[in-house]
């Protein structure tokens, strides 16, 4: 199957392994077309999870990982991609209903938007809270002081 | 391959037949204050008298940024903030955290530990499933399985706490097998907790499953189709309702399930009473899984050769459990660091809530509750 991938798509698509454990690191610019293809014809029918990571040393901070897995053949796979602070990437949702709420909670802790997404919002945090907590630049006390105070009444929330 | 579904399949919602603007559409807020939901869930409904058209589930009120602790703190640290997030169910938490880590590791638990791993488990889904009967039941009208479902679960929660000391948050596995060792007398009471709970899931059942009030209030309500169970990503009991036959401890083993005899109940209409029958029959299973486990508890070393100090090599691992809720999955990423440089956790209760709206829309009010019920929702999980 990675084989196919790579016949298509060629040099966009690093296929790798840890553990064990099957995953891709595909560029940005295949993404709506590779997770569209790996579920029509690929039968990754079950979106387990939609996450990312920040690394801000590297120049494209942020990796967005899909994690996808088929019914039919029992095989799990990530799909992995690398975006710079401010890309946004084209949503999943047209293509399995369940990337809803996670893309929206990927938003929420880090701050990257998917277009096409029907309602972008936060879910975690209040819809007027500033910041993404999980990005490595904020504090692990750090809260939105201002929110804080408007909305609860009190100084702060230590 | 059939077109990607991008609405839900059993109703049509661009066809009203009323306008848009009808003064009769009220939109209520059912607040997270509410003996209902299960914890702080915010659900607003949008009503036609009380038919639900439409509905939003407003979360976040429980989030306590376990994902960013899991950044700050080493993997032996972190063991005890995983119990906290499904806290109903909290050995399953553990078992995945433990799994996850062992795998970046590449150390694997010694046969003991991991019989008792799954002992403990087992007791763990059944306690869960028991809890769910009893709130579930409490929330339709029926009173009397939640006293009989509680008292029933202290006897799990004894176990519990004669093994490790607490009764809700566990803790009670360690990265790379156990802490303590089974105490004396524990294969005994776990045999007698067997043969004292067999003969209960059958009064649960006599109480409800051909009570005509229950069989009323469940039946048809809440129905999913197994396609979109699929779509939405929902696991678990809901999927199993719906006719997929799918088990993670069937279809990726873990934590030695291959060893043991077990089936996978499905249903066939994917409703409430659906559900309730295949966690039922689930708890029967449970009982099965612990009986051949406790008679072949071999000896040996409860724990395997872990460093004091860990450092996984850097590198990523994703792993899911069939938790009691449905797939629970641990998206750890390390750096080569005592600390993990991500932990993500992937609860099976915020994915399964999504499908909420559309279990809900074209049902009555009170369904909701029925239905908020039926999916088995932790809100700990949900907001972590």
């Amino acid at each position: 199957m990675v084989a196919k991938l790579k016949g298509n798509y060629g040099s966009g698509i690093e296929a790798l392994s840890y553990v064990g454990q099957n995953y891709m690191v595909v560029d940005r610019s295949l993404i709506p077309e590779i997770l569209q293809v790996l579920r029509n014809e690929e039968e990754f029918d079950y979106c387990v999870d939609i996450s990312a990571a920040h690394y801000p040393a590297r120049e494209k901070q942020f990796d967005v990982i899909w994690v996808l897995y088929s019914y039919a053949r029992n095989e799990r796979i990530r799909v992995k991609t690398q975006i710079a602070d401010g890309a946004t990437l084209p949503s999943a949702v047209p293509i399995w209903m369940g990337a809803n709420w996670l893309e929206r909670e990927v938003f929420d802790m880090f701050g990257i938007k998917f277009d096409g997404h029907p309602d972008m919002k936060r879910i975690l945090l209040p819809d007027e809270w500033k910041g993404h907590p999980l990005r490595k630049d904020y504090g692990i006390l750090q809260q939105d002081n201002e929110w804080v105070q408007i909305n609860l009444g009190i100084e702060s929330g230590q | 391959m059939t077109e990607a579904k991008t609405s839900v399949s059993h109703l049509d919602l661009e066809t009203h037949e009323k306008p848009f603007l009808d003064a009769n559409e009220l939109v209520i807020n059912m607040g997270p204050q509410h003996p209902a939901t299960h914890g702080v869930l915010r659900v607003i409904l949008r009503l036609d008298g009380e038919k639900v058209l439409g509905l939003e589930c407003v979360i976040g009120y429980l989030h306590r940024g376990v994902e960013k602790i899991g950044e700050h703190r080493t993997y032996t640290m972190f063991n005890p903030y995983v119990d906290r997030m499904d806290y109903v169910a909290a050995v399953s938490n553990g078992l995945g955290y433990c799994e996850t880590v062992e795998k970046l590791l590449n150390v694997e638990a010694p046969p003991r530990a991991q019989h008792v791993r799954v002992i403990l488990t087992e007791l763990n889904r059944i306690a869960s499933h028991q809890l769910w009967l009893g709130t579930h039941a409490l929330d339709i009208g029926a009173i009397t399985p939640l006293f009989y479902t509680f008292r029933d679960r202290e006897e799990i929660l004894k176990i519990y706490e004669k093994y490790c000391g607490a009764r809700l948050t566990t803790h009670a596995f360690r990265i790379g097998g156990l802490q303590y060792e089974t105490y004396t007398g524990f294969e005994k009471e776990v045999k007698n907790f067997l043969t004292f709970f067999r003969p209960k899931i059958d009064e649960y059942e006599e109480l409800l499953t051909t009570n005509r009030i229950w069989v009323e209030r469940t039946k048809s309500v809440g129905v999913i189709s197994a396609e979109d169970c699929i779509a939405f990503g929902v696991t678990g009991p809901v999927l199993r309702a719906s006719g997929v036959k799918w088990d993670l401890r069937k279809a990726q083993p873990y934590a030695n399930y291959k060893n043991f005899d077990f089936d996978i109940p499905i249903g066939e209409n994917g409703d409430t009473y659906d559900r309730y029958l295949v966690r039922m029959a689930e708890m029967r299973q449970s009982v099965r899984i612990i009986e051949q486990a406790v008679d072949a508890l071999p000896e040996g070393p409860i724990m395997a050769k872990v460093p004091k100090v860990m450092k996984p090599p850097p590198g990523e691992v994703y792993h899911s459990i069939e938790a009691p809720k449905g797939e629970l999955g641990y998206f750890i990423v390390s750096d080569g660091s005592t600390q993990p440089y991500r932990v993500r956790v992937r609860p099976p209760s915020f994915v399964n809530l999504q499908a909420l709206d559309a279990m809900c829309r074209g049902q009555l009010v009170g369904d909701v509750i029925a239905i908020i019920g039926t999916l088995d929702i932790v809100l700990g999980e949900v907001d972590r």
